[in-house]
């Protein structure tokens, strides 16, 4: 229906594609830290990281040569292997989850096209869900695997969650994919350019997105599975120097993929006054980040019951509505 | 659950117009905020003004201190060799300051007013060693100073903090 899914990108493209985008993806991961830090910081009426490099800015590489030099020690009582591979599994998934988010309407030069994502899958949407379901197995497996009772704990709180949120997270981009006539990120967003952003008709799938997320990458105030006052860490109690690391990337780059896709899905991805292309999708997802950490600051952590309670009894009905409503409108008109 | 709208957006309000404040923090290494008078860093042994030590070696200091870390053991003063104004004198006076828990009951017990404490607090070490402190080092003037706020700002029949707020 819509020209630009057709394309044909030679493999050696695809790969070079690639490598820098997932570069580019672990440097926003690490200088997000950063960022998060300095602006909770200035909220909070502190400088933030100020002491490595100019304005901290090599914070982010000093945490990482801490981290790489830190003992990764196990617990004598752990289940090895799956112990081990847990927080690949979900550092794997989340970056992989990245790969089908566009960040522009794809080039040709000197011939050769260049994709607008690293991947265009035909289902882009579903395949995120699909990963992001997978990716809570490093949470629980590494949680289990971990022998501990601070992990198992944390464990439990972090499937409940993300089971429970998942739900109404994939409920609240229904609309979007009634309206978009699409699963093809893509093209959602050239069906946006056409019309106009989603957020607009999908104002309260955008709220319901935005609050499911926070509750999927386990953020303030939904941050129960490793509310620090409670349960130390919570799954990821037991685990020291970069296979800790591998999970806070997970978390981030999770974080990273959300905020890209609701860039993609109600604020028109790339599209923009000027034709800035991914300069666009950029600004967009640093000011979506930027709302993350705000929130973060700002609201206090939920009781357990309450956020059980929001999330069956008042966002899964409303995201249900929302939905209905939408395709009775998309029927009618 | 009641959602609270109106409070959680002025709650946002709040937390973004934070950003545009000056930060309150003291840039430490920079800046070194005044200590008040009479806190109790560094100790420090004193002299009497003719030189002689006013140590005495009596010891009651190490017996008053919870922390067990001074060590005293005394010696005889002799006609030539006279170092401290009573009948004895600490031959060998050390403070292990990585014990120390800056109590002042050391400077209560002293019957000579021989030991004080100063306000130094900048006494970190990269060795466990250099943190034992011996008669030489104590006597003599502490190295680094720290900035000490006006005593005068304290000695006021109203106390000063309670005079500003």
């Amino acid at each position: 229906m819509i020209a630009a899914a057709v394309h044909h990108e030679p493999w050696w493209i695809a790969i070079i594609e690639a490598l820098i985008i997932i570069n580019l993806l672990l440097g926003l991961f690490a200088y997000l830290t950063l960022i998060e830090r300095k602006v909770m910081g200035r909220m909070q009426l502190r400088y933030g990281p100020n002491r490595a490099g100019p304005f901290g800015l090599l914070q982010p590489i000093a945490d990482l040569v801490k981290l790489v030099r830190k003992e990764a020690f196990a617990p004598s009582s752990a289940i090895e292997a799956p112990y081990i591979i847990a927080p690949v599994i979900s550092a794997f998934t989340a970056l992989a989850a990245f790969s089908v988010i566009p960040f522009g309407p794809g080039w040709t030069v000197n011939g050769w096209y260049i994709n607008g994502a690293v991947a265009n899958v035909s289902i882009g949407l579903i395949l995120i869900f699909a990963l992001g379901g997978v990716g809570i197995y490093g949470f629980i497996v590494g949680g289990w695997a971990s022998e501990s009772k601070f992990s198992i704990l944390g464990t439990m709180r972090t499937c409940a969650q993300l089971v429970s949120y998942e739900v109404s997270l994939a409920l609240s981009v229904l609309g979007v994919v009634i309206l978009g006539r699409s699963l093809n990120l893509a093209e959602i967003i050239h069906r946006q350019g056409e019309f106009l952003p989603f957020v607009v008709p999908q104002f309260v799938g955008l709220l319901i997105f935005f609050i499911g997320g926070t509750a999927e990458t386990s953020r303030a105030p939904f941050d129960l599975p490793e509310a620090e006052q409670e349960l130390v860490a919570g799954y990821h109690t037991e685990y020291s120097g970069m296979r800790w690391g591998l999970f806070q990337m997970a978390e981030y780059v999770n974080l990273i993929t959300l905020s890209g896709l609701m860039v993609t899905l109600f604020f028109s991805g790339w599209h923009g006054p000027w034709h800035l292309g991914p300069l666009w999708f950029m600004l967009k997802l640093l000011a979506v980040l930027f709302v993350f950490i705000w929130m973060r600051t700002t609201l206090p952590r939920l009781r357990y019951d309450q956020l059980m309670r929001f999330g069956w009894k008042v966002l899964l009905p409303v995201a249900t509505i929302n939905a209905v409503i939408t395709a009775l409108c998309v029927a009618a008109f | 659950m009641s959602p609270q709208p109106i409070s959680t957006v002025k709650g946002f309000a709040v937390t973004f117009k934070q950003i545009f404040k000056k930060p309150i923090t003291q840039q430490y290494p920079e800046y070194k905020r005044p200590v008040y008078p009479r806190f109790r860093g560094r100790h420090r042994l004193w002299r009497h003004e003719n030189g002689l030590e006013k140590c005495v070696g009596c010891s009651l200091c190490a017996a008053a201190c919870p922390a067990d870390c001074i060590r005293v053991v005394p010696a005889e003063n002799t006609p030539d060799d006279r170092v401290s104004a009573g009948e004895r004198y600490a031959r060998i006076y050390e403070i292990n300051m990585s014990r120390c828990i800056f109590c002042g009951y050391c400077e209560l017990a002293c019957p000579f007013d021989a030991i004080t404490l100063g306000n130094d607090y900048e006494i970190s070490e990269y060795n466990r060693d250099d943190q034992i402190y011996t008669k030489d080092m104590l006597l003599a003037e502490p190295i680094k100073r720290v900035p000490v706020a006006d005593a005068d700002l304290y000695d006021t029949p109203i106390p000063f903090y309670r005079a500003k707020s």
